[in-house]
């Protein structure tokens, strides 16, 4: 079970006059976990973005064999919605079905039963990403990229997101995560960015 | 074939395209002045005045080529925007960068002097008639390409929306000239009829041919002069452009 | 495939319990027809006759107005990457999205223009045809609207650019729809116009969510 997810060769790109990476190369296949590290305006959201498809590098190949997954900055959800229609609506843009019951679970998995109906925006910031980590729940993409997604989490928080990716990999996923604080997860590489 | 791929290639490199065109800038000014030169004496002063017109039909030599010329001028870059959205080839985005205050101008003059002509001719400034329409139109379709290019904050990302916005525009080109010549004629009382074009004696018509082309010579030159600032200022941080503005090279 | 349905359902909730940024353009077509009523009088001749002109060129303007709430809300909050993601194929979903738009904004403007025309003294004769046009029009301007709206995402509301983008484009639409109404004024055919206006929308359902779909990839790396 050690194909690769996604393989990335010269991957070039600048942004507004910044080199931020230059023949880029790196592999991903299932089971592992790429952490990528660099200070603030290295690139590694730019990277995270090209690989999702979202951004358009000047040059380089990128061949994935996976669906994605893709949490940026933003929280992806609808303010008007509740984090349960929110759910839905993700489900809904994947391939296979997701039972009402899977998107419940989902929700108690994150820990906002009792806010489950309420509003986006009657949240806070952590409750909100708490309400996007669901989608990690129900998602069927092999490959995850994920920006920085211990922010603005409480330790339980941090400690659920460690736990959701160690269960992605042991079911033959992988993830690209960028990242300021240490992943803690064993058997993760580092790929250094701005260096 | 291989040598027009080789030549396709090369094109798209800015700086090919920088010292390529240098001695085709100063082909085409001389080419055109000439033309306009040669087409405006004969028409200004050689041919001789109109039967109903008198001697306000000249505006014609400047009229015609301008309004024709910016349709082509637009039709140019919807062609250059086809080419950037399927080849991301940067030179077609720097052709519509330097093409569409050119096509702006030209329009302006198309109308002003559609206005000008007229004023003494039929005793109205402004006919809302197929041709006028569709020049005004064709007016804010370069505004729009100007305006969304200005308005994206990363101008390396205004590229590909530009040329997707010159797509959609020439798409409804021949959509707004049919609904605008519907308009015209649903609108229009029967007993007059705007922009009743004479027959061309040849008098008339070899001033216009010779004004026309050279119009069009010229403004190629003036567009190839255009890209190549446009060149100049995104290549700015390379070695070649920072050799020629310390003086090394042409 | 399921795309089409669940976006509809979820930008028409949306729609909905944005109450506000929906209703206004539907306001602002009431509004904007009593200014033309205080303008031009009701003791001539001249209300009834540019009636149905007027109702459609507001019928534009409200159209204008709630297109810039088409993608913004999505652009901001990160939605709209969700829908982008993987290079996967949009057009059914911006399809969806469309429909909700319209059934918030354009199809209340054609429902209401039976009350539009009695209020601002449009003869009754082209009240039939005023709301056919309109139904078949408004989608139109939706979808080109959308074209606009993409190609604009994320790049600061209110102000011009929109209007210069989609100006040139709306012209037939409002040609087409409000000629067809003068024909029937004039007690002529309008199936001319009527057709056109049908190909019209079968061009641009068609043809505008691939646009809309390029513009969105486009406009996400501003």
């Amino acid at each position: 079970m050690n194909h690769a997810l996604i393989e990335v060769n010269d991957l070039t790109c600048t942004v507004a006059g910044h080199r931020l990476f230059d023949r880029l190369g790196l592999t991903v296949a299932s089971g592992d976990v790429l952490g990528l590290w660099g200070p603030n305006g290295s690139g590694k959201s730019t990277l995270l973005r090209c690989l999702a498809g979202l951004f358009e590098a000047d040059g380089g190949v990128i061949k994935h064999a996976a669906s994605l997954l893709y949490m940026g900055h933003r929280p992806g959800l609808n303010e008007l919605l509740s984090p349960l229609e929110n759910l839905r609506w993700c489900a809904g843009l994947q391939e296979k079905d997701v039972s009402p019951e899977m998107l419940l679970s989902a929700i108690h998995s994150v820990g906002l039963d009792s806010y489950k109906d309420a509003p986006c925006r009657t949240l806070s910031a952590g409750q909100m990403r708490r309400a996007a980590l669901a989608r990690l729940c129900i998602s069927e993409s092999r490959l995850w990229l994920l920006d920085e997604p211990m922010t603005s989490l409480d330790d339980d928080a941090v400690a659920l997101v460690r736990d959701l990716i160690a269960k992605h990999r042991t079911e033959g996923g992988g993830c690209i995560c960028a990242t300021h604080v240490n992943l803690e997860l064993p058997q993760t590489r580092a790929l250094e960015l701005g260096a | 074939m291989g040598a027009i791929k080789d030549a396709f290639h090369r094109m798209g490199s800015p700086r090919f395209f920088y010292h390529g065109s240098y001695l085709w800038v100063r082909g085409l000014y001389i080419g055109g002045s000439l033309g306009l030169i040669v087409g405006s004496f004969w028409g200004l002063v050689l041919a001789p005045p109109d039967k109903y017109q008198g001697d306000s039909f000249r505006i014609m030599y400047m009229h015609v080529p301008s309004a024709h010329l910016a349709e082509m001028v637009y039709f140019a870059c919807a062609v250059a925007g086809f080419v950037y959205v399927v080849w991301r080839m940067k030179m077609a985005d720097v052709f519509i960068t330097a093409a569409a205050p050119v096509g702006a101008i030209l329009t302006m003059l198309a109308l002003a002097s559609g206005i000008l002509w007229g004023m003494p001719t039929w005793g109205t400034g402004w006919v809302w008639d197929m041709r006028t329409t569709s020049v005004l139109v064709l007016l804010f379709l370069f505004f729009g390409l100007m305006a969304l290019r200005q308005a994206i904050p990363r101008p390396g990302r205004a590229a590909y929306s530009v040329a997707i916005l010159a797509l959609v525009g020439v798409i409804n080109i021949p959509i707004i000239k049919y609904s605008v010549d519907w308009f015209a004629t649903l609108h229009q009382p029967a007993s007059i009829t705007f922009v009743d074009e004479p027959a061309i004696e040849t008098s008339m018509l070899w001033p216009l041919l010779f004004n026309a082309i050279g119009f069009y010579i010229f403004v190629a030159g003036v567009i190839l002069a255009a890209m190549r600032v446009e060149v100049l200022k995104r290549e700015r941080t390379t070695e070649w452009v920072r050799g020629i503005t310390r003086g090394e090279s042409a | 495939m399921g795309n089409f349905g669940v976006q509809f359902r979820r930008d028409l909730l949306v729609a909905i319990r944005a109450r506000t940024e929906t209703a206004n353009p539907i306001a602002f077509f009431v509004l904007a027809l009593s200014l033309f009523v205080f303008a031009v009088g009701t003791d001539s001749e001249t209300l009834p006759r540019v009636a149905p002109g007027v109702v459609w060129v507001v019928a534009l303007f409200a159209a204008m107005l709630s297109t810039e709430n088409l993608f913004h809300r999505d652009h901001d909050d990160g939605s709209l990457e969700l829908m982008l993601l993987d290079r996967r194929p949009l057009f059914l979903g911006v399809l969806g999205k469309l429909l909700a738009h319209w059934c918030v904004s354009g199809l209340p403007v054609a429902i209401l223009s039976p009350l539009a025309a009695v209020f601002i003294s449009a003869p009754v004769e082209i009240i039939t045809i005023l709301v056919g046009t309109l139904l078949l029009g408004t989608p139109v301007l939706t979808l080109i609207g959308g074209i606009g709206a993409a190609l604009t995402a994320g790049l600061g509301r209110g102000g011009l650019l929109l209007a210069i983008l989609v100006m040139p484009l709306y012209i037939p639409v409002l040609i087409f729809g409000s000629g067809a109404c003068y024909r029937v004024l004039d007690e002529v055919s309008a199936t001319g116009p009527v057709l056109w206006l049908i190909a019209l929308l079968a061009g641009s359902i068609t043809l505008a969510p691939f646009a809309i779909g390029a513009a969105l990839r486009g406009s996400q790396e501003y």
